[in-house]
């Protein structure tokens, strides 16, 4: 029956408006800091970036009050090419176009009936006067907010221009070496994946070693241990940071990288010998009862067989341990703080230090966003199961 | 055991000395940055700021004092403390039902519609960035512009009703809420998936049986849906409660812990590297985790009684 289904379909409706506006209610914030980091500094702080594509201020009462002489692109009346840059330069403040408005041109007011403009009027006509003519003109997006964080540059201007100018400040050299700028996203970048990468391997590779003995050696014990290794999960991070940060300080250890991996490696254990138990104690056990009859060692057994089978497991807690990891602020903070700056240590410090520096703040955010992103949308599944089963680690 | 031991296979009694081999390195790093500081912490949690007294050293003399407990008593009665749990308490009200509410109503409404999985991965993106990375975001959103022009956007929504803008992040009437938003924000998307999977686990038939029998769908939601994977609703509550507990980054990122936003995370941090006061934070810790064990045993009870069933 036709109206049967435009009832089903009628009835859809609220489910459809309440869930993509849900969406959009997520998606919206993330938006804005994408749109933001790719505009120039100047537009950040004048207009919301959700007028990034609307036209410059102006536009309106330039229409409204000049355009019927002067059209639409200012070129129109032959006396006064609003466009000319050295013309427009002259009204730099909205007086002195007030000014101008107000003098008769061969003997004829210069507006004529049309009312004069207000300050503030006159003010945004003389600003998009400076954006068609050329004066001012600047593409609506940019990538200079992103080569700004990434080489740590401070100043008023952009790391470009004043490199093209010879202005950089002392600690730029203009070349490649910026990017180890110790202040810049670059350097930190490299720090994450520096911290990230051996604090996600060590204890993957320690878990499959104890996994593999708790579920395929048999020993004393093995049960009690396990559980307690397991039970170790509850221990919260926080209730380890002191002593350890002191045994650091005199073994010399801290803001060293290897601090920071050990610490990691203890952490991200007990889930990871959990996960990988419970995978390779499922695996069949004829199968590692033939690889045995067949004269397979417990070494060939674990580094030929449990390994090459568990991929999907050490993929899902790879990419756990990995996000975690490059998302973690407080152990870094402690362990290695602005000796070797990672991605959100050096956000948050910027958060203190520059106050209101949009642009970099954005951008810098975007870049420390980027790779968890993209591992996110190329590997949802694993990301996903890693997530749910090891949500609750310290 | 005899039997036990026979049915286990020949490739897995491999002498006493090569199971420890496999285990050693595991055991070891994990004695050595779990076992050993958490203990430790207990001990200096009775110990005064430089952790060389006792406790009880740090007493003033006509003030109230517990003794060796004295680190327990700044950490339960200062005020600045009764602050965090306050605020923590409200997190985890309003972040726990947030996130579970939000998660659940968005689960059952994209069972029903053909672009699901693009519904779920918006929702589930917050988790893939950091809290840092978040607090940048929802910063920019909650912008204070104090001259005409505002550039965040709920200040622009409020300036275009013709109401004026407010300072979300230092109002103390309203920082805690700005904040828990954003944790909201980004957990959603955990609770979401968990719950998704459970209703997929609901027999079709049973809600097709209810349906013919005339029940609406508010009817076949709560009389049906949601007894059903109640034992999944009770593992997310406890599991964001934990998570909800150690909330740390947020706060630090989006205040710094002022404007009366500190949770108890946030005083641990701020006693040891701010203030040196470790045996004050180790007491922190050690409240800390306390507070986490009762979640945490009834948590693993439950999912271990899950997988049972499965």
């Amino acid at each position: 029956m036709i109206t049967d289904r435009v009832k089903k379909i009628l009835s859809g409706i609220p489910t459809h408006v309440v869930l993509v506006g849900l969406c959009l209610i997520w998606l919206i914030p993330t938006i804005g800091l994408l749109v933001t980091s790719l505009r120039p500094f100047q537009d950040i702080n004048q207009s919301g970036w959700w007028t990034a594509l609307a036209p410059p201020r102006g536009a309106k009462d330039y229409s409204q009050t000049c355009a019927s002489c002067h059209g639409s692109d200012g070129k129109s009346i032959a006396t006064a090419d609003l466009t000319d840059p050295e013309l427009v330069n002259k009204y730099s403040r909205s007086i002195k176009l007030l000014a101008m408005l107000k003098k008769d041109i061969e003997g004829e007011p210069h507006l004529k009936d049309a009312p004069v403009p207000d300050p503030q009027q006159a003010a945004d006509i003389a600003d998009y006067l400076k954006r068609i003519s050329g004066i001012e003109a600047r593409p609506r997006f940019t990538l200079n907010n992103y080569i700004d964080a990434l080489m740590g540059y401070r100043g008023t201007a952009n790391y470009v221009t004043d490199c093209a100018t010879g202005k950089q400040a002392l600690d730029l050299k203009c070349d490649t070496s910026d990017l180890l700028n110790p202040r810049g996203m670059g350097r930190a970048f490299l720090n994450s994946l520096l911290v990230a990468i051996p604090s996600t391997f060590l204890p993957i590779l320690f878990a499959a070693f104890a996994g593999y003995a708790f579920s395929w050696l048999h020993f004393r014990g093995r049960m009690w241990l396990f559980a307690l290794l397991v039970g170790l999960q509850i221990v919260p991070l926080q209730m380890t940071l002191i002593p350890i940060s002191r045994l650091y300080a005199q073994l010399g250890l801290s803001g060293t990288f290897l601090g920071v991996w050990l610490f990691h490696t203890g952490f991200g254990l007990p889930y990871a010998i959990y996960l990988m138990r419970n995978f390779l104690g499922s695996l069949p056990r004829d199968l590692f009862e033939s690889a045995y009859l067949d004269g397979a060692s417990h070494w060939t057994a674990f580094y030929r067989l449990a390994l090459p089978l568990s991929t999907p497991a050490l993929a899902s807690l790879g990419i756990f341990q990995f996000l975690w990891i490059w998302n973690d602020l407080l152990v870094a903070l402690v362990f290695l703080g602005g000796q070797h700056p990672v991605l959100t240590y050096q956000i948050s410090n910027m958060v203190s230090s520059l106050g209101a520096g949009w642009h970099l703040l954005t951008a810098a955010a975007f870049l420390s966003m980027a790779l968890p992103m993209l591992v996110f949308f190329s590997l949802q599944r694993y990301f996903v199961r890693g997530m749910l089963a090891g949500a609750v680690k310290g | 055991m005899a039997t036990r031991d026979d049915r286990v296979p020949k490739i897995m009694k491999q002498g006493k000395v090569v199971p420890w081999l496999y285990v050693a390195p595991a055991l070891l790093i994990m004695t050595a940055f779990i076992v050993y500081p958490g203990l430790n912490t207990l001990v200096l949690s009775f110990k005064n700021a430089d952790s060389t007294q006792s406790a009880a050293t740090a007493c003033v003399p006509g003030e109230p004092c517990w003794g060796i407990f004295e680190n327990y008593r700044y950490a339960l009665t200062a005020p600045i403390m009764l602050n965090a749990f306050r605020n923590n308490l409200l997190w985890i009200i309003l972040m726990v039902g947030g996130t579970v509410g939000m998660g659940l109503l968005i689960a059952v409404l994209a069972d029903r519609v053909k672009y699901e999985a693009l519904a779920k991965a918006i929702i589930f993106m917050p988790m893939a960035i950091s809290f840092v990375g978040a607090g940048i975001i929802w910063k920019f959103v909650y912008n204070y512009g104090s001259g005409q022009v505002q550039i965040g956007l709920l200040n622009a929504i409020l300036t275009s009703l013709g109401r004026e803008p407010v300072s979300w992040l230092t109002e103390p009437a309203i920082n805690n809420y700005a904040l828990i938003l954003v944790g909201t924000w980004m957990w959603t998307g955990f609770c979401m998936t968990i719950l998704s999977a459970a209703l997929k686990s609901v027999p079709g038939e049973i809600l097709e049986a209810a349906r013919v029998d005339g029940a609406s769908e508010w009817t076949v939601f709560w009389k049906i849906m949601v007894p059903i994977i109640m034992p999944t609703i009770a593992v997310v509550v406890t599991s964001m409660v934990i998570n909800v507990l150690k909330i740390f980054d947020i706060v630090y990122v989006m205040t710094g812990g002022n404007y009366g936003t500190e949770v108890i995370a946030n005083r641990m941090y701020g006693e040891m590297y701010i203030s040196h006061q470790s045996g004050r934070s180790a007491a922190i810790a050690v409240i800390l985790i306390l507070l986490t064990i009762p979640f945490m045993i009834w948590n693993i009870r439950r999912f271990r009684e899950q997988e049972a069933i499965r």
